[in-house]
């Protein structure tokens, strides 16, 4: 790949920054439907549409679920969509474990709206071609990349 | 199925989006857990389901295949899901049937999800 293309490949065209409160139920999923509505705008493929949305989604909710608040940057390349969502929080006291399907610390009240089922990293991971968790005792900072390929 | 079909199978009353119910639908799913109807890669374009709060829209909106929205077991949701589900031109229905009922029969009426690749098998 020449130099030229290569500094392209690394060019954010498009960017949006949303703020995320804690325990804002009732505004959980507006970041990712602000998305749905850019990304379909932009003619993508539905398939990246949905698994952005998704992925979101469930950043989205884990911000508000999990941590004192945070933020979605969303940065779309020329080939793929980085969504980061960064949060003051807790932490995850045990990554790996929160990988697992159904592990879950999320409070009862979450689970009576019908999340909390443990399923929210999973299935971040499994919507998005690449991902990386950093967490401390500070917060925790999710990257998740969707390659439009 | 026709959307209208689903309406009378399960003597639903149309809350939103009257005038799509000509509209086709060849899959559907029932959960009160919305981590498992984001986590679900099969198509579903009704979603039964017990709870009623604004996640559900949210849910369908972020997955993007569900066209109708049943609520089961004569719940109503609030104005502010009525509201959001017009935005998000989703159909929403409510229905007097528990969701095991409900869900059972739209399948043995035909609804059976088969038309779509993966879904329903194990």
């Amino acid at each position: 790949m020449g130099l030229l293309a290569e500094v392209v490949k690394e060019m954010v065209l498009y960017s949006l920054d949303f703020n995320v409160k804690a325990r804002d139920f009732d505004s959980a999923g507006e970041v990712s439907s602000n998305l749905r509505t850019v990304l379909k705008q932009l003619s993508l493929n539905p398939d990246v549409v949905r698994r952005s949305c998704i992925a979101c989604y469930e950043a989205e909710m884990n911000i508000i679920i999990h941590s004192y608040g945070g933020h979605i940057k969303i940065e779309i390349f020329e080939d793929k969509i980085r969504i980061t969502a960064e949060d003051t929080g807790p932490g995850i006291e045990d990554i790996e474990l929160a990988m697992k399907e159904g592990y879950s610390t999320a409070p009862e009240e979450i689970r009576e709206m019908g999340f909390g089922a443990g399923m929210g990293l999973p299935n971040m991971k499994s919507n998005s071609d690449f991902m990386e968790i950093k967490s401390s005792s500070e917060g925790t900072t999710v990257l998740m990349e969707i390659l439009f390929k | 199925m026709k959307l209208k079909e689903v309406k009378e199978i399960l003597k639903a009353e149309v809350m939103v989006g009257e005038e799509k119910l000509n509209e086709d639908v060849f899959t559907a799913c029932g959960a009160d857990l919305m981590s498992d109807v984001l986590a679900s890669k099969d198509e579903k374009a009704v979603l039964l389901t017990g709870l009623t709060n604004v996640q559900v829209i949210r849910t369908a909106e972020v997955v993007g295949d569900i066209k109708c929205i049943v609520f089961v077991r004569g719940k109503t949701p609030g104005e502010e899901i009525v509201q959001l589900a017009k935005k998000a031109g989703l159909v929403i229905m409510k229905t007097k049937y528990p969701l095991y009922i409900a869900c059972g029969l739209l399948y043995s009426n035909g609804l059976t999800c088969r038309s779509g690749e993966g879904n329903g098998t194990l």
